[in-house]
């Protein structure tokens, strides 16, 4: 029966978001197009591409998995649908985790598929794009954990899609580090296998902490 | 925790407010003296380094600044989530008297970082592993102010502050391990003391007396800005009204 | 539920200090008080949503059934069914179409089932927020901020209808409500509010 809250509230956000399905593209056309900003500014040189791109794929990627976070809990808070996910015998902490679930579906699985295209895009080897997408595998959800942890403090807030920027991306360094430095790794001829193992391990972490601290969160939010 | 400091704690902020009046001048004379000794001590009693010349000494300043940082984080994060835990608003006030200060030091050291690394290195920022850490604790001081000034409920803002400050302090040892790895992969610069393994005793004797100079400075200004917040937040209780009427019976 | 010394703030005032009562089963309780004197943040504190400042409330066996707020909780761009449906799996009530459907014709608003939330009156929006009503089965405390607003006749009657019934079977209700209540006389708790600075 608990188990059931977990998917309940996944299968209600995506199907939400399957009703407005044009909004939930603007991450992923964001990122394509943030990305895309940098040879434009740097040169088109394919050796300094290559050096930059896992960096700018990764930063590209935590900045538009940022951007859909302030309107995590917003409706549900306007409509007062948070309040009835707050006070279901269920734990807070399995409502957390389905919209971090459903924030992730919607987010970071796109980001994942389109980051080939851009590893293209910046000539990168394929075994390389293919640790970074690895890598983005792990990382994006943790994304996801981390950003509704910063979407619960910033509930109602005016300010609250800059401030959740401001808040969640020092927490996300260690991410951005040891994806990038991943494909790095990978570039100079060594294994990834410490930095990803890294970035399981991190994922884990926030799995287990991420979404007591989201309920937490959205308690002292809605109190 | 002792009974009658719990009871302190719980007190009326009025008894906080009273205490911390009279502590206040010693505190500031501590500081000054202690802040005057230090530079002394500092800027002609210990020795030129091998290396470094003169321009190592300011680290006199720089590694207290960052020490500070470090310690008023981790004070405020304690404060703010005693206050959330225990509904203590008194402890709230202190954490929220804390950023500012911490945030000030952060700031420092990063500006004396900058001041070293140039004679060191030719640059004035150089992505030295600490010096990167501290900026990333700055952005979690201006995380933390901009969070619980954003709030209008006060309470939600102190407990909202309490949580994100905890995640803070429990992430700084994850965010500085990666930021050393990211460090030494790239070979990065490194700002230290490049010196004899030992620091001459006059150095050691310099730096900690300006920690004590900061450790006093700081409780001077935290008491100061926590009295002025209670003065906001308790104006509606009867001490704090008549206080506000002695005073201005005082200036007539 | 019992009520003890409850008290609350809003930012640096108090809305109400040392506030006690309590609510038996089979009562309603209905909480009368001017506009802003906090009768909605009592509502929210009995329900478990805030913390009071001071005080304590007990509700026996627990979590207290329902709370259904000012606000809806209905998610524009899913329809009547659909948010009915999710909202009684939430609560763990029966949600098979049999007991959904049931409950939308006891509000008078089945015909609207496959309707998006958003095409719906207000009137309409609540009717669907208080069919919940009717798939509850354990007679338990009953919070309910402002139930009759928007209604129309129709729908009033059907509230009194569902209330009735859960009061008869030995459940409790605690509403607020600026209309008057048109339940039989000897049920009905009134409970005034006070307002103003506290002692």
């Amino acid at each position: 029966m608990s188990r059931n809250v977990f998917m309940l509230v996944a299968g209600r956000d995506l199907r939400l978001a399957g009703r407005r399905r044009f909004e939930a593209l603007l991450p992923v056309v964001f990122f394509i197009v943030a990305a895309s900003l940098f040879p434009l500014g740097v040169g088109p040189e394919p050796q300094v591409l290559r050096q930059i791109a896992p960096g700018v794929v990764w930063v590209c990627a935590l900045l538009a998995a940022m951007l859909s976070l302030n309107t995590l809990f917003a409706s549900d808070h306007q409509d007062g649908s948070l309040e009835q996910l707050l006070l279901s015998r269920h734990s807070t902490i399995l409502v957390a985790g389905g919209k971090a679930l459903a924030h992730w579906v919607l987010t970071g699985l796109p980001l994942i598929l389109a980051a080939p295209l851009l590893g293209v895009l910046f000539d990168m080897q394929s075994h390389s794009i293919l640790v970074m997408v690895i890598g983005l595998i792990l990382g994006t959800p943790v994304l996801s954990l981390l950003g509704s942890i910063g979407a619960a403090l910033t509930l109602g807030l005016r300010s609250g899609g800059v401030l959740i920027l401001l808040l969640v991306l020092p927490l996300c360094i260690p991410i951005l580090i040891f994806g990038a430095g991943a494909v790095g790794s990978v570039d100079a001829g060594m294994s990834a296998a410490g930095h990803l193992s890294l970035l399981g391990a991190l994922l884990l972490l926030s799995l287990v902490a991420a979404p007591p601290a989201t309920a937490a969160a959205l308690r002292i939010s809605m109190s | 925790m002792s009974r009658s400091f719990r009871l302190f704690m719980f007190a009326a902020p009025s008894r906080f407010y009273a205490l911390s009046g009279f502590l206040l001048p010693w505190l500031w004379l501590l500081a000054i003296g202690f802040a005057v000794a230090g530079l002394y001590v500092g800027f002609f009693l210990a020795p030129t380094d091998a290396t470094q010349g003169d321009s190592y000494r300011i680290i006199f300043v720089h590694v207290p600044a960052a020490w500070m940082s470090m310690i008023l984080y981790l004070a405020m994060a304690g404060w703010a989530v005693f206050g959330w835990a225990a509904n203590a608003r008194l402890a709230s006030m202190v954490a929220r008297a804390l950023a500012p200060t911490g945030a000030m030091f952060t700031f420092l050291a990063l500006w004396t970082g900058a001041l070293w690394g140039k004679p060191t290195w030719g640059a004035w920022w150089v992505w030295d592993a600490r010096l990167t850490s501290e900026l990333i604790l700055l952005f979690l001081y201006l995380g933390y102010m901009a969070l619980v000034e954003s709030i209008d409920d006060v309470r939600r803002a102190d407990h909202a502050g309490a949580l994100l400050a905890l995640i803070g302090a429990i992430n700084v040892p994850i965010i500085y391990f990666s930021v050393k790895w990211w460090n030494t992969l790239h070979q990065g610069a490194t700002i230290s003391m490049t010196a004899a393994p030992k620091m001459a005793a006059t150095m050691l004797q310099a730096m900690l007396l300006m920690t004590v100079a900061f450790w006093a400075y700081s409780f001077a200004v935290v008491f100061m800005r926590t009295r002025a917040l209670i003065l906001e937040r308790e104006r509606q209780t009867q001490w704090v009204m008549d206080l506000a009427s002695r005073a201005t019976e005082e200036k007539k | 539920m019992v009520a003890l010394n409850v008290s609350c703030r809003r930012g640096e005032e108090w809305l109400f200090r040392d506030f006690s009562f309590s609510i038996r089963p089979g009562e309603l309780v209905w909480l009368r008080g001017q506009n802003g004197s906090g009768k909605t943040s009592l509502l929210r504190i009995a329900a478990g949503l805030s913390r009071p400042e001071a005080g304590s409330i007990t509700v026996a066996g627990g979590h207290p059934g329902v709370y259904i707020g000012h606000a809806n909780a209905l998610k524009d761009d899913l329809t009547v069914t659909e948010s009915l449906t999710f909202l009684a799996r939430l609560h763990g009530l029966e949600s098979d179409s049999k007991r959904i459907n049931g409950a939308l014709r006891m509000l008078a608003i089945h015909h609207r089932r496959h309707a998006f939330v958003r095409t719906l009156s207000q009137g309409q929006r609540r009717r669907v927020a208080l069919a919940r009503l009717a798939l509850e089965r354990e007679p338990s405390l009953w919070i309910l901020d402002e139930p009759f607003d928007a209604l129309d006749t129709q729908g009033i009657e059907a509230v009194n209808q569902l209330l009735a019934a859960h009061l008869a079977s030995r459940g409790s209700v605690f509403l607020t409500s600026h209309l008057a209540l048109s339940l039989p006389k000897t049920a009905v708790t009134e409970l005034e509010f006070p307002v103003g600075a506290p002692a």
